[in-house]
């Protein structure tokens, strides 16, 4: 037993490293409280993680403060999410920070992302508008789910869309970001747009999806 | 309470002296790295003694990595600000003692199977 236990370590070692997962990325954005951590929660198949980021002179001269320490005491948390699509390829969900003032870390978050999700509130739907800009601005593709929170005002997508002055094609979807189901169907709708996307972009018809 | 040394203790500075201390006060990586937040970090080589520059938290992220974990989990798991990670990766990086995957910049064709797999893989869950 022992020997064959040896061997089996050894024939492990030389199956080499682990292999390498690729990780691939979507932006969960949207005003503050809009429910980004409780989507990213809802679809994630571990409890969000948060990382932290410490503010130092990116702060200075917004961070409305004197001393030093107070500079240095900022920090900018984003929580984060896992789906695991299938062994070796992991989709990561970042929630951006909501605060216009940590654009900054916006610019790091999208770099590489495949897209993005932007949360709206009816009831405060100018909070989305910064977002819906920026990622306009960097041609990142992007969907408009409604969170539709009980007490919030009935519209219709093609109501929203024309708020938010959107291209006809980026999707609007209604959600509850409670609802795993829910949440799942939003990143479902964001990767189809990604294709159709993708296809306009190399000459393909879209099929069917 | 008010003992000698209690001026370190406040609850703010804490951490933050903490960090930078781990980092000897650097916020930039050695190397230059950028380490994106899904660059995937490997364990290449584990040190037996000690290695000059290399501490404890570098050895937990050597532990860490025998898996292959993304710098964001790093950062959270450790309970460390990401920019004191980044710093700590660029120590390993220089000590050859990780490898560091950056998202691939996928070819059209590479891409669309990728969103494709993303797509069913949602759709499966």
């Amino acid at each position: 037993m022992v020997s064959k236990r040896s061997e089996g370590a050894r024939s492990d070692e030389a199956a080499g490293d682990p292999p390498v997962p690729v990780a691939v990325k979507i932006l969960v954005a949207g005003g503050f409280g809009v429910g980004k951590t409780t989507l990213v929660g809802s679809v994630s198949e571990i409890r969000p993680l948060q990382t932290e980021e410490l503010l130092t002179d990116r702060g200075v001269g917004v961070d409305d403060t004197e001393g030093v320490e107070q500079k240095t005491t900022t920090t900018v948390a984003m929580d984060f999410g896992r789906i695991t699509i299938r062994d070796g390829l992991i989709l990561y969900l970042f929630g951006t920070p909501g605060q216009d003032r940590f654009w900054f870390m916006w610019d790091e978050l999208s770099y590489g992302a495949l897209g993005a999700v932007v949360l709206a509130d009816t009831r405060r739907l100018a909070d989305c508008f910064p977002a819906v800009d920026y990622f306009e601005n960097r041609d990142l593709p992007f969907v408009i789910a409604v969170n539709c929170f009980d007490d919030g005002y009935d519209y219709t997508p093609d109501e929203i869309r024309e708020a938010l002055d959107l291209v006809p094609e980026t999707p609007v979807v209604l959600c509850d970001v409670r609802d795993r189901t829910s949440g799942k169907d939003v990143l479902t709708a964001l990767v189809k747009h990604l294709l159709a996307v993708h296809e306009a972009g190399t000459g393909h018809i879209t099929p069917a999806l | 309470m008010t003992g000698p040394g209690s001026e370190w203790l406040d609850d703010e500075a804490g951490p933050i002296v903490r960090s930078y201390a781990l980092t000897r006060g650097r916020a930039r990586p050695a190397t230059g790295d950028a380490f994106d937040m899904i660059t995937i970090i490997s364990t290449a080589a584990r040190p037996r003694g000690g290695a000059p520059g290399i501490g404890p938290e570098h050895f937990d992220i050597l532990e860490m990595c025998v898996q292959p974990q993304p710098v964001a989990e790093i950062a959270a798991r450790l309970r460390l600000p990401l920019v004191v990670v980044r710093v700590l990766l660029g120590d390993l990086l220089h000590h050859r003692l990780i490898t560091a995957t950056r998202p691939r910049p996928e070819s059209t064709l590479s891409k669309e199977r990728l969103l494709r797999e993303v797509l069913h893989g949602l759709q499966a869950l």
